[in-house]
């Protein structure tokens, strides 16, 4: 059981900053997920803790351990690696043992070790195969194993569902929680698959380019985001821009003044309101109460388990976008039909500005 | 501070420089001064006596080199490219079987090969005497020397770098393109000329200037038939027999100046973005022939294309069977035996050039296999600075001419060096296996980043990352992956090394002759039969080779070159 700490950590390639002064504690069992953009830093960070990256500043400690420029191959880390790296030229059982066989495991323990982690993953009948006959989730199974087999302190695994298909990529993905909960191993897992990182995480760090935003559990992130960023990353949102006047909040979009029953204490010059589709009232009759808005049904989209409908508010200025589940064909609006908004207060987010 | 990485960098490199610039780059300079100096001191005389009408040969040779070399590319390109053609973008009876023997002129080595020519068709050749015979002429009809004799053999031994970097190149040209050129209203010819010719362009110059580089170095083929007519290459060996080293070196220098100003230029033409197409896998289409007489003329082509192009081996082959004395002033030879073979085994005299041949070759192959790997892994997988630098180096000895890599070696081994561990080597055994290892470096270094480059970063990292250490996961998992590519390299230059001629016959010592040397040797004596057996053994093993790097390790034979 081990946690990770990375202090003020800072890696430069030549000009470029690719993780800025970055400071995350990953406890341990926990299993923590870096989300972001492409380009962000992730694979840049996952790296300095595997130590294929030494970090320009700061410091990599697992547990009370220093280990900022402790070499790869001492860190005890099993890394899944995006295409996942499986050595060409020896079988799946080949491949599992490796990391048995550099630790000097004797011969029947090897065996029994393999065989083990390959009924885990589900593998056992191809033990013998060279892994250039296995499929993709196969060969990332392989993958998985041959890290698991070790019995690694860190899980690290890179966008390791990225090239299979969205079914594999489901299968998968409850496989490798399965796995993670069974070992109870400390993972980080990299993705810049937002439903990924959502229904995977018992934590998600959100990047910006190469710096952090905001560390928090799924529904933190989703119901609580710090910025807009995240907002916006997380998720679908309505997102507008608001003034602080004399009376409270004023958003210049929906020409409309703004109640918000959460806390609200942004010294922030420029601040932004957030508010779900999916927490957006919509009613055919007039609504009495704050925030409400006179507008027309632009445009009605089925999805299957939900309709998301776009209204004109603000004399046809402004668009929201409102998700609702799909109850049935007698529900949906009619396009162009007259609707009455309501934006409920608990529901308001005002959040900062991080990006410029 | 220097982290773990950066160390092993270091500590791979030392070694790669110590070998590139004790038996590379020194060897080189060693030359460049040389030619700065005249008994004992430093001037431009050798340079203002190249250039100067004192020594007007010198300046003939130059000529001379680079208008063979221009002719060369010409000829090997009028053959190799319609050949490239024919074969990519047509179907009729027996093309694939063709195409195979299309490339048969890169299975004889290039003594070996100029050897068979002068046999068929020099003066006292067989097809130009039996053509007099046939006609009932005075003389004979034709005979090949000089500078025609020089160009056929270029021609027939270069085209296949045309016809198969064309052929490769059309493989990629997507037809589609073509097509919709077509579709858009071009004509034939319009369509050929505006798109198809632009995206040919790549490999006709890199083709181009291979054959303008291995032209201008071209020994063999002078050597034995030049009769007076003066190259370049063969003026350095000249003046090395006559004892004047400063003029080797200047001449050397010159040559050197030339092929490294390709070597460049075909480097920033590579390194450019060329605009080769992103759909693969697409494979020409060929239109099948389906006139008959169209099509059984190509097919009787092809006989008589094979029927030439194999005519070397033959001769070569049937020769060999020919005993010593049997085709000396005879016109035709007069017995046939297998007296050749049996001395090769029986007579030491007749078998040591062999065994030494074999020996140097596999010392020197031993040392491009450990070169090779540790070399081409340092520039594929490592960063540091000045790659670039050591890159050219290693190239350079693959760009300097043959016979200027072994004056290079006479003049920096006649002397005691810290490089020789305070040897003179010249005169010594170790000379030549020490030059062929030059020579061969680049080949092998080449097929091992082929692989190497293939081989994703990440494969290496899993491995350190499950606990492996570097030496453990470069045996484990770097050396078996590559191996393929390495060996067939290998074996490669291993079988050139065996023929390999112009350095021999700079370098060698009389207790040490290679096989080269003795072929030399037999022809002087006219045993044209126990060359001819020599000859065999040479084609045998490059066909053996190339089974093997094929079957074991699926290198396709034109990717060998
Ligand atoms: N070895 C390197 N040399 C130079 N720049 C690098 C190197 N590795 C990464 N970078 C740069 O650092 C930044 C962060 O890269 P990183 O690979 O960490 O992004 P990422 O978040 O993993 O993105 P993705 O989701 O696309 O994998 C990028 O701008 C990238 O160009
Ligand atoms: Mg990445």
């Amino acid at each position: 059981m081990t946690a990770v700490t990375l202090s003020k950590i800072t890696k430069q390639f030549g000009d470029v900053t690719a993780v800025k002064e970055l400071d995350i504690t990953i406890k341990e069992g926990e299993f923590f997920t870096f989300l972001g953009p492409s380009g962000c830093g992730k694979t840049t960070t996952l790296r300095m803790i595997a130590g294929f990256y030494y970090p320009s500043a700061g410091k990599v400690k697992f547990n009370d351990r220093d280990m900022t420029t402790v070499s790869p191959e001492k860190r005890n880390t099993g890394m899944v690696f995006q295409n996942y790296a499986l050595f060409p030229h020896m079988t799946v059982f080949e491949n599992v043992a490796f990391g048995l066989k550099v630790r000097k495991v004797n011969k029947a323990e090897v065996k029994r070790r393999v065989e083990d982690v390959l009924e885990k993953v589900r593998l056992k009948p191809f033990i013998d195969r060279q892994v250039s006959q296995l499929s993709g989730g196969q060969q990332q199974r392989v993958a998985l194993a041959r890290a698991l087999v070790i019995e690694p302190d860190i899980l690290l695994l890179d966008e390791p569902l990225s090239n299979l298909d969205a079914r594999l990529r489901d299968e998968m993905r409850n496989e490798i929680l399965r796995l993670q909960r069974e070992y109870g191993i400390t993972t980080i897992y990299v993705t810049h698959d937002q439903v990924e990182a959502l229904t995977m995480s018992d934590r998600i760090a959100v990047f910006n380019v190469g710096n952090c935003q905001q560390i928090g559990t799924p529904t933190e992130i989703y119901n609580q985001p710090v910025n807009d960023f995240v907002a916006e990353f997380i998720g679908e949102t309505n997102l507008f821009k608001v003034k602080k006047t004399g009376e409270g909040l004023f958003c210049e979009a929906l020409n409309l003044r703004v109640h918000t029953s959460r806390e609200n204490s942004m010294k922030n010059e420029s601040i932004k309101m957030s508010v779900r589709p999916e927490a957006i009232t919509l009613s055919k009759t007039k609504l009495e109460g704050v925030n409400v808005l006179v507008g027309k049904v632009d445009l009605v989209q089925f999805t299957g388990e939900s309709v998301h409908s776009f209204i004109k508010v603000n004399e046809g200025h402004t668009t929201l976008k409102v998700t609702d589940l799909n109850r049935g064909p007698s529900t949906y609006l009619q396009e162009g039909s007259d609707i009455y908004v309501q934006l409920p207060p608990d529901q308001v987010r005002i959040v900062p500005v991080a990006k410029e | 501070m220097l982290n773990a990485e950066k160390r092993k960098t270091i500590l791979l490199l030392i070694p790669i420089i110590l070998v590139l610039v004790g038996y590379v780059l020194y060897p080189t300079v060693e030359t460049f001064i040389e030619s700065f100096k005249s008994n004992g001191l430093f001037t431009l005389q050798n340079y203002v006596d190249f250039f100067g009408p004192k020594a007007q040969a010198n300046l003939e040779a130059l000529w001379n080199s680079v208008y063979i070399s221009l002719l060369s590319v010409l000829l090997s390109a009028c053959i190799g490219v319609p050949l490239a053609f024919i074969f990519t973008r047509y179907h009729f009876p027996g093309r694939s079987f063709f195409s195979g023997i299309a490339i048969m002129p890169i299975v004889l080595p290039s003594l070996v090969g100029v050897m068979a020519f002068m046999w068929l068709y020099g003066e006292a050749g067989l097809i130009p005497v039996a053509l007099q015979d046939l006609l009932n002429l005075e003389e004979v009809p034709f005979s090949i020397g000089g500078v025609t004799g020089i160009l056929l053999v270029h021609a027939y031994t270069m085209y296949p770098y045309f016809y198969m970097t064309v052929s490769s190149a059309l493989n990629n040209v997507d037809p589609s393109l073509e097509e919709s050129a077509a579709n858009l209203g071009s004509g034939r010819f319009g369509v050929f000329w505006k798109v198809t010719f632009p995206l040919l362009t790549p490999a006709l110059v890199a083709a181009s200037l291979l054959v303008f580089m291995v032209s201008m170095a071209s020994f063999s083929a002078p050597f034995l038939l030049a009769g007076g007519y003066r190259v370049l290459s063969l003026q350095i060996y000249f003046s090395k027999i006559n004892g004047d080293l400063e003029m080797a070196a200047t001449q050397s220098v010159i040559l050197s100046a030339v092929s490294i100003t390709f070597l460049l230029f075909m480097r920033w033409f590579q390194n450019r973005k060329d605009y080769r197409m992103g759909s693969k896998g697409i494979g020409a289409h060929r239109s099948e022939v389906t006139n008959p007489v169209l099509k059984w003329m190509m097919v009787s082509l092809g006989v008589v294309a094979m029927i030439v192009l194999l005519l070397p081996h033959a001769v070569l082959a049937i020769l060999s069977f020919v005993p010593e004395g049997a085709w000396t002033w005879q016109k035709y030879p007069t017995s046939f035996n297998l007296e050749n073979y049996r001395l090769l085994f029986e007579d030491p005299n007749i078998w040591d050039p062999v065994r030494n041949s074999l020996i140097m070759a596999f010392v020197a192959c031993v040392g491009c296999f450990v070169f090779g790997i540790i070399t081409s892994y340092a520039l594929v997988k490592r960063k540091f600075f000045g790659k670039n630098l050591l890159d050219i180096l290693v190239m350079l000895p693959w760009a300097l001419p043959a016979t200027v890599v072994g004056m290079n070696l006479i003049l920096a081994f006649n002397s005691k060096s810290i490089f020789s561990f305070g040897q003179v080597l010249v005169g010594t055994f170790w000379i030549l296996p020490l030059a062929y290892f030059i020579r061969f470096i680049p080949l092998v270094v080449r097929s091992t980043n082929a692989v190497l480059e293939q081989m994703d970063d990440s494969i290496e990292e899993a491995a350190q990352n499950l606990g492996a250490r570097w030496l453990y996961t470069f045996r484990r998992v770097v050396l078996p992956i590559i191996m393929p590519g390495v060996l067939s390299g290998t074996l490669l230059a291993f079988v050139q090394a065996v023929g390999e001629f112009p350095t021999s016959v700079l370098l060698y010592t009389l207790d040490n002759r290679p096989i080269s040397i003795e072929i030399m040797n037999q022809l002087r004596m006219f045993n044209l039969g126990q060359a001819a057996a020599y000859g065999m053994i040479q084609v045998g093993l490059i066909a053996i080779v190339m089974l093997i790097s094929y079957k074991f390790f699926g290198v396709k034979s034109e990717n060998t070159l």
